[in-house]
């Protein structure tokens, strides 16, 4: 498919450059909780890039026809329905990640990439662009979280998808394992870390509070 | 008694909502640049959690749950709509804040104006879709629910405030460029998280 211009920005655009999470400071509670593994990291980053995609595509759909004082209801209850699709996907054929995952599939629904695409872009924009933005910002959504789930679980267990990579002290091998990894604060930490790297090689994203 | 007292502890500090499970965390930073904002957020989620958790406790255990509609008529017993659950968790939500808003407009103009803009934020904060879905996986009775509700909301709120307090304490120092807001407050976050983790060993 050929893309213009302005299609490949709304796409590419949202990576690095507007990246959800450093820049626009969105979606960050399940960046946080889901990251410990990364199996269950990759198929939250498949499920929160589709819902993006869809609902920003059928919140734009919609747009010309709601009126302003009801589109919150409007664009939860689409995303909503899309959640509760998620759901039952995953229910049906990924039942163990999906406990894994537990109230976090239900919280894509007020993951703020969703809602923040859908009322700032999607409310402007006709429906492929917008379809476009929506996977974009997944896809940068994406991007953080698996890199914070290939180092948590890689030094946190010395495994990567179940793998032995690094054979940790327990097994054998010579690794010790980095408990730290695999509690809740070091998700805080790597994500300062890439926030960091981001804004040092992009300094106009500092800020200067 | 001893039990609902445990479970109001173990919401507000063990389990606490934005440091133990991130819920609320957009907001979270967003707003804890001033102390006087997260004040007012902090009672609003803490008051909206009280209301709706219960609330969503009674609309899943009496109409969602598997079976739960018998009351109505013998032969609804087999309905199992619980797959509807986030729609109407979400739609019960937004609804409740709606009402919370103009009762509070009408009767009680004073905390109206200091919470202000947070209340409608509210219906998208995470830790308030976050505290009923904790409370359907974690099949608490009403009475539970109550105070899970209770405590949850006064978690998130003691959270905020102080990290508003830390972060008002950093104004004066020099912090690289390129971590200044958010890569900062991330830090601060991942350090109050880690204090919190010391009642993690606490059996209750």
């Amino acid at each position: 498919m050929a893309l213009g211009k302005k299609e490949r920005l709304a796409l590419l655009d949202p990576l690095v450059n507007n990246n959800p999470i450093t820049l626009q400071m969105l979606g960050i509670c399940s960046a946080l909780a889901v990251t410990t593994r990364l199996s269950t990291a990759i198929v939250m980053s498949i499920a929160v890039t589709l819902v993006t995609g869809f609902s920003s595509m059928a919140v734009s759909l919609v747009r010309n026809y709601t009126p302003p004082s009801i589109r919150i209801i409007v664009q939860l209850s689409i995303i909503a329905s899309l959640g509760i699709i998620t759901d039952q996907i995953l229910r049906a054929f990924l039942f163990e990640i999906s406990k894994q995952l537990s109230v976090y599939v239900g919280l894509i629904i007020t993951n703020c990439i969703v809602m923040g695409r859908a009322e700032g872009y999607a409310m402007q924009n006709p429906p492929l662009l917008s379809f476009l933005d929506g996977i974009g910002n997944g896809a940068g959504y994406s991007l953080i979280l698996l890199t914070v789930g290939v180092i948590r679980e890689l030094f946190g267990s010395g495994r990567l998808l179940g793998f032995t990579v690094l054979k940790s002290v327990n097994e054998g091998g010579w690794y010790e394992p980095n408990g730290l990894m695999l509690l809740a604060p070091s998700a805080f930490f790597l994500i300062a870390g890439i926030i960091f790297i981001v804004r040092l090689t992009h300094p106009e994203q500092q800020e200067h509070a | 008694m001893e039990h609902y007292l445990g479970l109001f502890v173990k919401s507000v500090f063990i389990e606490n909502m934005a440091l133990a499970f991130f819920l609320g965390m957009c907001s979270f930073l967003a707003v804890s640049k001033d102390i006087k904002a997260s004040l007012g957020l902090g009672a609003a989620v803490t008051f909206v959690q009280t209301i709706t958790v219960p609330v969503n406790n009674i609309v899943y255990n009496w109409f969602m749950a598997p079976g739960a509609m018998a009351w109505i008529h013998p032969s609804l017993e087999k309905v199992d709509i619980s797959f509807l659950y986030f729609l109407s968790f979400i739609g019960v939500i937004a609804a409740i804040v709606q009402i919370v808003e103009m009762t509070l407009d009408r009767y009680v103009p004073w905390l109206y104006a200091s919470l202000g803009i947070f209340l409608p934020l509210i219906a998208v904060n995470c830790a308030i879709l976050g505290g009923s879905l904790f409370m359907v996986e974690r099949s608490l009775s009403f009475g539970e629910s109550v105070v899970f509700g209770i405590g949850s909301g006064l978690g998130w709120a003691l959270a905020i405030a102080a990290m508003a307090g830390i972060r008002q304490r950093m104004r004066y120092s020099n912090v690289p460029a390129p971590l200044r807001g958010l890569g900062i407050a991330f830090i601060i976050t991942g350090l109050m998280a880690m204090g919190f983790m010391i009642f993690g060993g606490i059996q209750l």
